[in-house]
């Protein structure tokens, strides 16, 4: 038993153990106050986007943390998850009538679909890199976005249709799945909060799974140094793929959770200033690491919801919190600090090894 | 006896200039041969043509046999030769024994399906990888820091690592570029201990850059020595040593 506590919270696994332990007591503590205390609207209302983020943000960390390869499209990824999601969610409302089973469906065909997507992008695009890779994610990211907001697509008896540009469908008694700038209209609502807590489950197994066997080992040092990496036998082009269309996969399962947890959905919602948000959220949280993306994400997204009643002062207020953390990250005092802090509270893991 | 690594008639250019031309040579299973020369003479070049980070321009060269000019640098190293640096090159966020395990990237392999859901076949090779980096660990006197990340380690520690790395690959025939470079007169020796070892363990062949004359001395069967990018002698550390034009090239006139 001691054995098992030691191994939990060896230095190796330290960080995985947090992550789940943290993850799953946020969970239990927000089950218990919603069945007991209750919970104002506005703070249900944010739950589920909130693991949304927490899975785009992991997702991206992926990329720019583990990987070291910039991107600025990731929203696009999700946009293609969401709206994958809400056509087979829609096309599949009458032969699957288990909600649960329908959400599965759904998500898993808008996961794949996505990483489909990453990797017919990822082949060209990883060729380059820096900031000429984050340029072609910034226009990839745009791409989708205007895509979809040009797409027209619906079933009735008669099958599957789709228009572009404009809209030239005439069903007969069927239903508009994406109606262009309108997005999604009448999805049916089957995500919530459990959901999103067993995809984060979900995506923090993927990226343990990864970051602790050779995949993973192949990933970082191709990072750290292409050269020396290469000499010994590690492809760079294809360990960064393997990276691109994991994340794109974890990022479209972001987007159906997303998109069907809202009964309309327009594609403006998948915007540069997603992608932005997401990298924030990473930077934020420090590159790589995995639990500050996650602290990070709540942390920035519940904020500025909860400063609602300031008004107008609650982006002043975003940035100013944004500028201190910054700042204080960067301080070697502070960074002594908390590692003494860690220490501490490490201590007795770290004796019974 | 076949040699393990052979170059004919090897030569590049930069532009106009002509770094090295017309090299051969030729190291055979088992041995420790030493590349020495003057600042500037090209070694470094010589490595970087036979790990394909250039492409020579004229010559070529031949691994156990097999033509090796059309690989590229992850396929000469999956063919058998790995390398260490001049200016180390380590994966410094990870830790010391994930650089060594990078090293086994393709020698224990299982597909990323075994990754994700955990199967014996992951398992199984995590353990024969984790065996495998403790032991080259322990060689080079690294398991105490096997959790430290590798920008942490000591200078000598780091060579030390980097050579740990290189041999993870099992390569036939390792090259060394400057081994004991910022190294203290102790660990040097020590270097020199465990570069024989190395060979005798592994059973490979090694080709090393070097300036400490007494380290190419000491543990070189045969000695190649270049000047200008072209071949000044070559032979025993005696005969190299006695060598007048090897004199002249290194003291001047």
């Amino acid at each position: 038993m001691k054995n098992i506590f030691a191994d939990l919270f060896s230095k190796k696994n330290r960080s995985r153990t947090i992550s789940f332990l943290m993850v799953t007591c946020a969970y239990i503590l927000i089950e218990v106050i919603m069945n007991t205390v209750g919970m104002s609207r506005l703070f249900k209302s944010l739950l589920v986007p909130t693991c949304c983020y927490i899975i785009l943000a992991l997702s991206l960390n992926l990329v720019v943390g583990i990987s070291g390869e910039l991107s600025l499209g990731h929203a696009g990824f999700m946009a293609i998850g969401a709206f994958s999601a809400v056509i087979v969610s829609g096309l599949t409302v009458s032969s699957i009538t288990n909600d649960i089973l329908r959400l599965v469906v759904s998500a898993a065909c808008g996961s794949i679909i996505s990483g489909i997507f990453g990797f017919i992008i990822s082949v060209p695009v990883l060729k380059l890199s820096g900031d000429y890779l984050a340029i072609v994610t910034l226009a990839f990211g745009q791409i989708i976005k205007s895509l979809i907001t040009n797409i027209y697509l619906g079933f009735d008896a008669n099958g599957i249709q789709m228009s572009f540009v404009t809209n030239t469908l005439s069903l007969e008694g069927g239903k508009m799945l994406l109606s262009g700038p309108m997005g999604a209209t009448d999805t049916a609502k089957i995500s919530n909060f459990t959901s999103g807590f067993v995809m984060i489950l979900i995506t923090l197994f993927v990226i343990y799974s990864m970051i602790n066997s050779r995949h993973g080992r192949a990933i970082m040092s191709a990072r750290d140094n292409r050269i020396a990496a290469e000499s010994i036998g590690i492809s760079i082009t294809r360990t960064k793929t393997l990276a691109f269309v994991v994340s794109s996969i974890l990022a479209g399962m972001a987007g159906a959770l997303y998109a069907l947890n809202y009964s309309t959905l327009q594609p403006a919602k998948f915007d540069f200033n997603t992608s932005i948000l997401a990298l924030v959220y990473v930077v934020f949280g420090g590159l790589g690491n995995i639990n500050g993306t996650i602290v990070s994400t709540v942390v920035l997204y519940v904020l500025p919801e909860l400063l609602r009643s300031l008004q107008d002062y609650r982006m002043l207020i975003y940035a100013i919190v944004l500028i201190v953390v910054m700042q204080m990250t960067n301080s070697a005092k502070i960074k002594e600090l908390m590692e003494k802090l860690g220490k501490k509270i490490f201590k007795k893991g770290e004796v019974k090894e | 006896m076949n040699p393990v690594l052979e170059v004919k008639d090897l030569g590049i250019d930069f532009g106009g200039l002509t770094a090295v031309n017309n090299l051969d040579m030729e190291v055979y299973p088992n041995e420790i041969v030493g590349l020495i020369g003057p600042n500037g003479a090209g070694k470094t070049t010589v490595f970087n043509m036979l790990t394909k980070v250039y492409r020579p321009t004229r010559g070529q060269m031949f691994l156990d046999g097999t033509n090796i000019e059309k690989m590229n640098t992850v396929e000469v190293n999956k063919a058998g030769i790995a390398r260490t640096f001049q200016n180390i090159r380590l994966f410094s966020n990870l830790s010391v024994i994930d650089n060594v395990k990078a090293g086994m990237n393709n020698l224990y392999e299982y597909s990323f399906f075994d990754t994700i859901f955990h199967t014996r076949k992951r398992n199984d090779n995590e353990k024969l990888i984790e065996q495998k980096a403790l032991d080259l660990l322990e060689i080079f006197n690294l398991s105490e820091m096997k959790d430290v990340e590798a920008s942490a380690l000591p200078y000598g520690a780091q060579r030390r690592l980097e050579i740990a790395r290189a041999l993870a690959t099992n390569p036939k025939v390792l090259l060394l570029d400057e081994p004991a470079a910022g190294m203290n007169p102790q660990e040097t020796e020590d270097l020199m201990n465990t570069i024989r070892f190395v060979r005798d363990r592994f059973n490979i062949a090694i080709l090393l850059i070097e300036h400490d004359m007494s380290l190419v001395m000491n543990i070189c069967e045969r000695i190649y020595v270049l000047n200008y990018g072209t071949l000044l002698a070559k032979g025993g550390p005696d005969e190299i040593k006695n060598d007048e034009k090897v004199i002249k090239a290194y003291l001047g006139d």
